[in-house]
């Protein structure tokens, strides 16, 4: 099983397991990963699901489509690591993540 | 402007179950007016979702959600309904009593709409501005900070900044610059979600000096009393400057928050309305409350869970509306009234 780590924006962490196909955002709501809202459900249409990969992640998660890219401008402090976390889909490669959720989301 | 009306039923959102419910209230001659704080009906399935497909509406396979929206509104379109959309419900009066219930409800508006019975199908609860977290951005909300505008000529001379990228922003960037002393639109990145032509009008005011672009994310506000003087932006080389400015409009999408709803005073559990399954009224009789926005003991927040609750919530309210009259259960398929009230047959 594919492990990922939440870490909220004061630092605590929380390892979940996550089923492989799915998306990291359905792996947080599932857990009730705290920090993530998720309002319109992981259709790329509220940027309420947001996250930062960590640094050691982001060239394996990679980058943004145009269509994420675009809705991250309704999400806050969005850096170069900031990603929609609907649009991540789960898979083996990904064992281990970490990510980090925002002070706010929506 | 207080516009004051007169109708059966004020229906408080016009999401799929507020739409659905103009249909059954109106097979019993009974008239809405809907009220909804997006600028068009549909609720959760036009803002959220309107291309997706939705597998679970009874008799249609597959249907996306924008195609559903259009099709309720279709259906109850023999009923005139009046739409009050951009509009956001703020008080619901009590004017009358248990037995003849009457009561007002006010918009942000102005809007007055006077109603026998009151219709909660507000979802999620309302649409509205997310609002960024800036440190002290709430002491400048309502002086110097504006998620929406109201009036135009309230930013005349003004210095103000507008930050996002979306559609609101770049046609408030265009519609402000002629009143505003000077506009700045500020931006996370060079790249704009918007109609293409609002973009190059943007650009060209730019490329005449005329406005200001700058890239970058607001970090801080200065200023006192409400009033905002300078406003602090981190750019993408992380060095931070000031800018001044008078006025600040955040535009970053819409977001469900319960709202205004929690001062009507009614019962509320968990951010939700309980509500009984015989009928939907609420701890309030004469209103009632449909939807996503109610709970009770296996509720399920379906779309058709929705349609269910609004038949249901009809047939009381018929009994507020007609006192008098006794109610006939009928079929559209085979009665002539009703046929003739949807103009078939
Ligand atoms: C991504 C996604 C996929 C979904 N897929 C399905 C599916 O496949 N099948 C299914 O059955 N359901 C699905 N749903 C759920 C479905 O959309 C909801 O159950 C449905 O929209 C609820 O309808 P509603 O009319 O109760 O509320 P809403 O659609 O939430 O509409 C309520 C309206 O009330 C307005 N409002 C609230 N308060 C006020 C106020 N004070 N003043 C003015 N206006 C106000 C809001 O702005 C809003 O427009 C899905 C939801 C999402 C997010
Ligand atoms: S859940 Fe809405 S954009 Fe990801």
């Amino acid at each position: 099983m594919t492990k990922i780590t939440f870490k909220d924006a004061a630092g605590a962490a929380r390892t979940v397991e996550a089923q492989d196909g799915s998306t990291v955002m359905e792996t947080a709501i599932r857990n009730a990963v705290p920090g993530i809202e998720a309002e319109c459900g992981g259709a790329c249409a509220c940027a309420t699901c947001h996250v930062y990969v960590d640094d050691a992640w982001t060239e394996i998660v990679g980058k943004p489509s145009q269509m994420e890219e675009d809705m991250l401008d309704f999400a806050f402090e969005v850096r170069p690591s900031s990603r929609l976390s609907c649009q991540i889909k789960v898979a083996p490669n990904l064992d281990g993540l970490v990510v980090t959720t925002p002070a706010k989301q929506g | 402007m207080t516009e004051s009306i007169e109708t059966d039923v004020a229906i408080i959102g016009a999401g799929p179950a507020g739409l659905f419910a103009v249909f059954e209230l109106g097979l019993l001659d009974i008239k809405c007016h809907l009220i909804d704080i997006l600028g068009k009906p549909g609720g959760q399935c036009s803002e959220l979702y309107p291309e997706k497909p939705i597998y679970d509406i009874p008799g249609f396979p597959e249907v996306s959600a924008q195609g559903l929206v259009e099709n309720l509104i279709k259906q109850i379109q023999p009923f005139n309904p009046v739409f009050h959309m951009g509009e956001m419900v703020e008080r619901v009066e009590s004017l009358g009593d248990a037995e003849h219930p009457k009561f007002r409800v006010t918009t942000d508006a102005g809007t007055e709409v006077t109603a026998r019975c009151v219709l909660i199908a507000a979802g999620g609860g309302s649409f509205m501005p997310k609002k960024p977290p800036i440190p002290g951005i709430d002491a400048y909300e309502g002086r110097s900070v504006f998620y929406a505008v109201r009036k135009v000529e309230q930013f005349r001379g003004r210095r103000v900044t507008i930050v996002g990228g979306g559609d609101s922003a770049l046609d408030w960037v265009l519609n402000l610059h002629p009143v505003a002393e000077r506009i700045t639109l500020i931006h996370r990145r060079d790249a704009f979600r918007a109609a293409p032509h609002s973009v190059n009008a943007m650009r060209e005011l730019v490329a005449a000096g005329a406005m200001d672009f700058i890239l970058g994310q607001v970090s801080g506000l200065k200023g006192e009393g409400g009033q905002l003087s300078a406003l602090t932006l981190r750019k993408e080389s992380g060095e931070s400057v000031d800018i001044a400015c008078d006025d600040m409009l955040p535009f970053f999408g819409l977001t469900m928050k319960l709202g205004p709803i929690a001062d009507w005073g009614l019962n509320l559990h968990e951010n939700l309305i309980p509500a009984d399954t015989e009928k939907f009224e609420t701890s309030t009789p004469g209103i009632f409350a449909i939807g996503d926005i109610i709970t009770y003991p296996g509720k399920l927040k379906l779309i058709l869970s929705g349609f269910h609750e609004g038949a249901l919530a009809a047939q009381k309210i018929h009994r507020y509306v007609y006192p008098d009259k006794r109610l006939v259960f009928q079929y559209t398929t085979s009665s002539t009234s009703l046929q003739k009230k949807l103009g078939v047959g």
